[in-house]
């Protein structure tokens, strides 16, 4: 791949400069010493100060500088020119002319749309991501690009709240949480080369925008497929089960990766994430949650513990089927050993327990509905009548005290 | 109001109302119950906020859970050494009093019309019933722990041991258990902090507190006005003499004051988070 893109690199500039030697009457290009003349001068500065220092060595050891590229085949603008100094003004190099591929993708992207859309937008261009005169090929150790390195490069902007709003977020889909994450972990502390990086999920020039574009990998319909490229099995689970299955109708609303794992932070289900499922799954499914918050399950749950079943416990976390699914692991066929996961030694009587009781619906259980029904009489029967009757008695025995405080002549009703 | 009994105990001649026993059993009742309800209401109002510190304060959910069953098993002591007390009474010293008439606590007709006419003197359309020994709202009190004891209890035991029992009640008996639980609590504390603490301590005949239950003794004079019926029983029979008592020294009666307020606090509070969760 990388020498492939060498050869193009090569080719191109060979290409390029063939015609140059043969029109001999067209002023001759300026080579990299007449730049370097002034721009190799650590000191040169522009009008308004800033240097326009080019270190020699630095592009030597480039990708472009071992190539032998010069300087004109990017800075295409300078090629005829004869009169020193140049305008300060310079085109922005056009990659295109060796990377047009990659500048074809870049185009579709909305690093490229947000440019078009306002001439300020601070949106990556080749050189934010790549460098300038300083671009190692992302087999490079040190290339920005490099698949251990573009977290850091992304992050130059995506981890700045003042280039990239949601940065500042805390919802696990800030960008900055990649580098705590299961995956930035094994990218960055264990150094895999099958860990994921920015460009994994979200493509390398054709970067799209999950919410503005359709087409983008991590869009809402393809955040499965993306990060079943990886995770083939969990895809194939999810895929067969009722939210794949509602996903591939078109039905966006069921749950894909990145509601339940986060986008960024995402993390080998810790305890914080099995308490957080539950929020997320009664996003949809209230009565079941508010039926889970009456047992005891969702009681400790509650209180911040998360030592009992939440949602994915009972119900798997991909391979949700409806309870009379014979692959549902809550049906008939599968539930006591659903149970018995938690509570080894559990009977088929155990498994007939309801975790999502409802006292109202006499349809369910009538026994419990029943009982239900008298407890709430049984309470409102006995606090109305001592409600009553204290209400009643207390200015009555207010009355007795003063009555005994005047018998006694002491004030004590003793 | 004037300073009602807090400092000493009242002059005159006292006599006993409840033996050494009794009052042990009552302080480790009154401990049992207060420490299952601690463990116990965080669970029921697991959205709230006190609920999550409380459950916090006893060591999480796990130790909640151990001290709540430890508490249990106290109490269910009390209530088999109160039942083994009353057993050996009637069936050992053949004592069949505590089955009818003015020393038992069996519900009878003179119950009924003197709830009636206390409810008639609440509202001044009569004379104060002359109370015996045992009134109509302290039997109420102790047929509730009974019913609350087999209630509570017995799905308490079926919640901990689930295995056990679902080899022989049906699945639906454990959402069962799990509700009567949860209700029958609500209904056993929050009876007890406020009815049970205002018949008993805090209604203002009796404010702050009535020490009865933890010095065992009362003046002859109160047995009088607040139980006629008894003090005549007590005059005819010419039973004063065996049941006198010495008045509580003031050591004990504070300490009677101190273990009351404490629980009398404490009880309120929880009875005060519950309620404010039940209406809001």
């Amino acid at each position: 791949m990388k020498r492939m893109r060498l050869g193009v690199v090569l080719t191109a500039f060979l290409l390029s400069a063939t015609p140059l030697g043969a029109a001999a009457p067209t002023p001759k290009a300026p080579s990299n010493d007449d730049c370097l003349g002034c721009h190799e001068d650590p000191s040169a500065k522009r009008a308004d100060g800033s240097s326009l220092f080019v270190d020699k060595k630095v592009f030597a050891g480039s990708v472009h500088g071992a190539a032998g590229a010069s300087c004109v085949d990017c800075h295409t603008d300078l090629a005829k020119t004869t009169d020193f100094p140049h305008p300060e003004k310079l085109a922005k190099p056009d990659c295109s002319g060796c990377h047009a591929q990659q500048v074809e993708d870049y185009a579709k992207s909305w690093h490229a749309a947000a440019r078009a859309k306002s001439p300020t937008s601070k949106a990556a261009w080749c050189a934010d991501c790549h460098g300038s005169h300083d671009i190692k090929p992302s087999n490079d150790p040190t290339s920005r690009t490099n698949h251990f390195n573009l977290p850091a490069t992304c992050m130059r902007c995506h981890g700045d709240p003042k280039v990239f709003p949601r940065a500042g977020g805390a919802d696990g889909s800030e960008p900055m949480s990649f580098h705590d994450s299961i995956h930035g972990k094994a990218l960055e502390k264990s150094g895999l080369k099958v860990a994921p990086n920015c460009a994994t999920c979200h493509g390398y020039h054709e970067i799209r925008s999950p919410k503005r574009d359709p087409k983008s990998t991590v869009a809402r319909p393809h955040v499965p497929a993306t990060c079943g490229s990886c995770h083939s099995k969990i895809l194939d689970e999810y895929a067969t089960s009722i939210h794949g299955e509602q996903l591939a109708k078109g039905n966006e609303s069921v749950p894909v990766c990145s509601d339940c794992h986060s986008a960024h932070a995402i993390s080998a289900a810790p305890e914080v994430r099995r308490l957080a499922i539950l929020k997320q799954c009664g996003s949809c499914h209230d009565s079941s949650l508010k039926s889970y918050r009456d047992t005891y399950h969702g009681q400790v749950s509650e209180l911040g513990f998360a030592a009992v079943a939440t949602c994915a416990d009972c119900h798997t976390a991909h391979e949700i089927h409806p309870a009379g699914d014979v692959r549902s692991s809550v049906g008939p066929a599968k539930r006591l050993a659903t149970c018995q996961k938690c509570h080894p030694g559990a009977g088929p009587k155990f498994a007939k327990y309801d975790p999502h009781a409802n006292p109202h619906d006499r349809g369910r259980s009538g026994i419990l509905w029943f009982t239900a029904l008298f407890m709430k009489y049984l309470l409102i029967g006995v606090f109305a009548f001592f409600g009553i009757h204290t209400a009643l008695w207390f200015p009555r025995s207010v009355k007795a005290r003063r009555e005994a405080g005047r018998r006694d002549g002491n004030g004590d009703a003793r | 109001m004037k300073d009602h009994g807090t400092a000493a105990p009242a002059g005159g001649a006292y006599v006993r109302r409840f033996d050494e026993l009794d009052r042990r059993l009552h302080i480790v009742l009154m401990t049992s119950f207060l420490g299952l309800a601690f463990t116990g209401l965080p669970l029921l109002f697991s959205e709230r906020k006190w609920a999550k510190a409380l459950s916090n304060l006893v060591g999480g959910f796990r130790a909640a859970g151990g001290l709540h069953r430890v508490f249990a098993i106290v109490m269910v002591i009390v209530f088999l050494v109160h039942l083994s007390r009353m057993m050996k009474r009637l069936f050992l010293d053949k004592d069949t009093t505590i089955l009818w008439g003015p020393g038992s606590m069996v519900p009878q007709p003179r119950d009924l019309s003197e709830m009636l006419g206390h409810i008639r003197w609440f509202v001044g359309l009569g004379e104060r019933p002359r109370f015996d020994r045992f009134t109509y709202w302290e039997k109420f009190d102790y047929w509730a722990v009974f019913w609350g004891m087999g209630i509570i209890g017995g799905s308490g035991f079926i919640l901990w041991f689930p295995k056990f029992f679902s080899r022989v009640l049906p699945g639906d008996w454990f959402n069962v258990a799990l509700l009567v639980h949860g209700e029958e609590a609500l209904l056993a504390t929050v009876f007890i902090f406020t009815i049970h603490f205002f018949n008993g301590h805090l209604r203002p005949e009796k404010f702050p507190m009535d020490t009865v239950i933890f010095t065992g003794v009362l003046p002859l004079d109160e047995v009088k006005h607040e139980r006629p019926a008894e003090y005549e029983r007590l005059i005819a029979e010419g039973k004063v003499a065996e049941i006198a008592a010495p008045a509580p020294t003031p050591e004990e009666f504070r300490r009677g004051h101190i273990i009351g307020t404490i629980a009398v606090c404490v009880g309120l509070l929880l009875a005060s988070l519950t309620i404010y969760a039940l209406l809001s």
